[in-house]
């Protein structure tokens, strides 16, 4: 039926050829050690009280650190929320992670001097991102940037007209733009089946005329090979390309979820024998590029890494009220001037 | 307060739609960051020509034809001016904005909020509004005032090719994102002189068109026309009525329409949109809290009614008629 397809199947592991950077795989495996770390931790500040909810990544490692690696100095990210090792490699620190799931705009506040300091922040409503990362795209190829955009999203996100609109104009303009879609199987608790008909996401580029790559979301060296491939395309202006990452949700959608309510522990178990961190470490073991030694050391320092973060985000002065209204506009128009006044005076000043 | 008049060496006659061509032209030329993009607009110069020769001009660059799809020329403009450029985008028609509304609401009015500064959104949405030039079905619709409730949203609507072309240059400037509404039954109602200089009109003032000491008349966009010849039909009887043209429902400029309403004590406000949220409520709210002690009849409000703007075989039954707005200003008269 697709017989000048664009989609392929790509899956590298556990055939590691000797080619490999095992440097590159030992720090992506060492950054998928960290963020598995702090979202563990993140889940438990949120269950105790210290977080808001949380979207956590866990099973969607590869993924994120996969695109972090990826990613070069002057290229674009522009995520949806899933992405925390994608940010924290862009150079958003840990605790401003922290400090966005606080509840607290200024976790949006990237540091300047970064890759991420014209990144967009998570976006929330879902799909929307994606037109935005389209018009990034246009920025940069109308600027003649040697510079790739990617955007990542969700297999729900899928199912909204933004990722086809999106994924239309890049191919009509030929735009510089990856859109990434971690395939995690569930929508909250919406599974793929009834999302699309489709036989893949993958194949949805071809509506657009575009390449589309399928890629087993839960195998990092096979991440790195297929957004190198496709950002390096983008770069070089050879158009645009969707990345179909299969992965599986090994969390609640959010701390505000409950996936016993409609996926079955048998599922779950068997997708963690699947799991992306497990599995590069054990290639890298088995390949004599990774010893149990570095193992404790490197978790040590994991531990110690997201409780300095911890430690840092709950330090943090409570944010000024009256910045709700004077971010808002880059002058605040006088008309707002007497409810600055109301919020100043009712807010307590600092403390409110 | 603003005059209307602006006083300029060079001021040439133009129609409010060219007008707005002459800003954007203008615009572009000073400053490399501006693109124009929507539907229609590159080769077709716009289906209101707003954009006519602007892709020969400037080259299709800065003068991108999208795909048809509201909601991604509005993503697109929000990804664009985060990082630096100054897109304007034409929705084709006021109709059809809705596709675009999660993209103003969620993201251009609150990207430069969300992240505490770091990132800004000055883009520009342009888009024609209103009835009475017999168009299709939902090519008519007045809903400015489901914009003005977004907070970090401007909303400017222009009421004469003068305030057409001051407004969207500053609009264009604006570091903010700003939705130009534009009174498409005025695009070619008349030419007037317009002042073509680098003086910008401000953003958060409304402009005073007549000044008359028994009645305020406060109206924006294509009934600043029915308020003005109300007016004349007003003072044939003797009646002198101040002439309020909003122009900016957000940020609104308080000061100026509290103070019309304390000079004269009577106010009718006039808008084609439906009546019941629509924006009169807003500044009648403002004026009953701030100029109570100062009036002497109730708020008037001559709007449209409270149904979808009807296809054009009766949309001048749905028009407010310049006999309405008499009437409204002689009852608060003899109140």
């Amino acid at each position: 039926m697709f017989s000048s397809a664009p989609y392929t199947m790509h899956e590298r592991l556990p055939s590691l050829d000797s080619n490999s950077d095992w440097s590159r795989l030992i720090q992506a495996y060492q950054a998928m050690a960290l963020i598995r770390c702090f979202d563990k931790k993140a889940v438990n500040l949120q269950r105790t009280g210290q977080l808001g909810t949380y979207a956590s990544c866990l099973g969607a490692e590869a993924i994120t650190v996969g695109a972090g690696l990826s990613l070069e100095n002057h290229d674009y990210f522009v995520p949806y929320y899933r992405d925390h090792a994608t940010q924290y490699l862009r150079g958003v620190p840990l605790y401003q992670i922290l400090q966005y799931w606080g509840g607290d705009e200024r976790g949006n506040a990237f540091p300047a001097q970064t890759p991420a300091v014209r990144d967009l922040p998570n976006c929330v409503p879902i799909a929307s991102q994606l037109t935005q990362a389209a018009g990034i795209a246009t920025k940069a190829k109308l600027c003649h940037e040697s510079a790739a955009v990617l955007a990542t999203c969700g297999d729900g996100a899928t199912s909204r007209g933004d990722f086809y609109e999106s994924l239309n104009v890049a191919g009509v303009w030929q735009l510089p733009l990856v859109v990434m879609v971690n395939n995690n199987q569930w929508a909250i608790s919406v599974p793929g089946r009834l999302q699309t008909a489709s036989q893949s996401i993958a194949h949805k580029a071809e509506a657009a005329g575009i390449e589309g790559i399928r890629v087993d979301g839960n195998d990092l060296p096979a991440m790195l090979d297929v957004l190198d491939y496709a950002l390096d395309k983008a770069r070089h202006g050879k158009g645009a390309t969707l990345v179909e990452a299969v992965s599986y949700r090994l969390s609640d959608h959010t701390t505000a979820d409950d996936a016993s309510r409609y996926r079955k522990a048998s599922e779950l178990h068997a997708a963690w024998q699947r799991e992306p961190v497990a599995r590069l470490r054990q290639a890298l073991v088995d390949a004599g590029h990774w010893q149990a030694d570095q193992e404790k050391q490197w978790q040590t320092h994991c531990q110690q890494e997201v409780d300095k973060a911890v430690q840092t985000y709950l330090q943090q002065p409570p944010q000024v009220p009256t910045d709700m209204l004077d971010y808002l506009y880059e002058t605040l128009p006088e008309s707002l001037q007497a409810q600055r006044t109301v919020l100043s005076e009712h807010a307590g000043g600092r403390h409110a | 307060m603003h005059s209307a008049q602006r006083d300029s060496q060079v001021a040439i006659p133009l129609n409010l739609v060219e007008a707005i061509n002459r800003a954007l032209r203008q615009a572009m030329e000073d400053d490399d960051s501006v693109v124009l993009l929507g539907e229609d607009i590159a080769t077709n110069g716009g289906v209101f020509r707003a954009t006519e020769g602007l892709k020969e001009h400037f080259g299709l660059r800065r003068v991108m034809d999208t795909p048809l799809a509201e909601n991604l020329i509005a993503g697109m403009s929000v990804g664009m001016a985060s990082q630096g450029l100054k897109p304007v985008a034409e929705i084709q028609f006021m109709g059809f904005i809705y596709a675009a509304l999660e993209q103003l609401i969620s993201h251009a009015a609150r990207l430069r909020n969300r992240t505490r500064g770091r990132l800004s959104c000055p883009l520009v949405i342009r888009a024609p509004f209103g009835g009475g030039i017999h168009a299709p079905e939902h090519h008519s619709e007045s809903t400015e005032a489901l914009f003005a409730h977004v907070p970090g949203l401007r909303v400017v609507i222009p009421s004469s090719p003068a305030r057409a072309y001051g407004l969207l240059r500053a609009a264009i400037a604006c570091p903010d994102p700003v939705l130009f509404l534009e009174p498409k039954r005025l695009y070619r109602l008349q030419r007037l002189p317009v002042a073509i200089d680098d003086e910008p009109l401000p953003l958060d003032r409304c402009f005073t068109l007549r000044a008359g000491e028994d009645v305020s008349l406060i109206s924006w966009g294509a009934m600043i026309h029915e308020t003005l010849a109300a007016a004349d039909q007003l003072a044939e009887d003797g009646i002198k009525a101040d002439v309020i043209d909003v122009a900016t429902l957000n940020p609104l400029d308080r000061d100026t329409l509290i103070a019309t309403a304390g000079k004269t004590g009577r106010v009718v406000i006039v808008h084609e949109a439906p009546f019941t949220g629509g924006f009169g409520a807003e500044i009648a709210a403002t004026l009953a809290s701030d100029a109570l002690m100062h009036l002497r009849a109730p708020i008037e409000r001559v709007t449209g009614y409270d149904t979808p703007m009807p296809y054009f075989a009766m949309e001048q039954q749905y028009m407010p008629r310049v006999e309405r707005i008499v009437a409204a200003a002689k009852r608060c008269m003899a109140y």
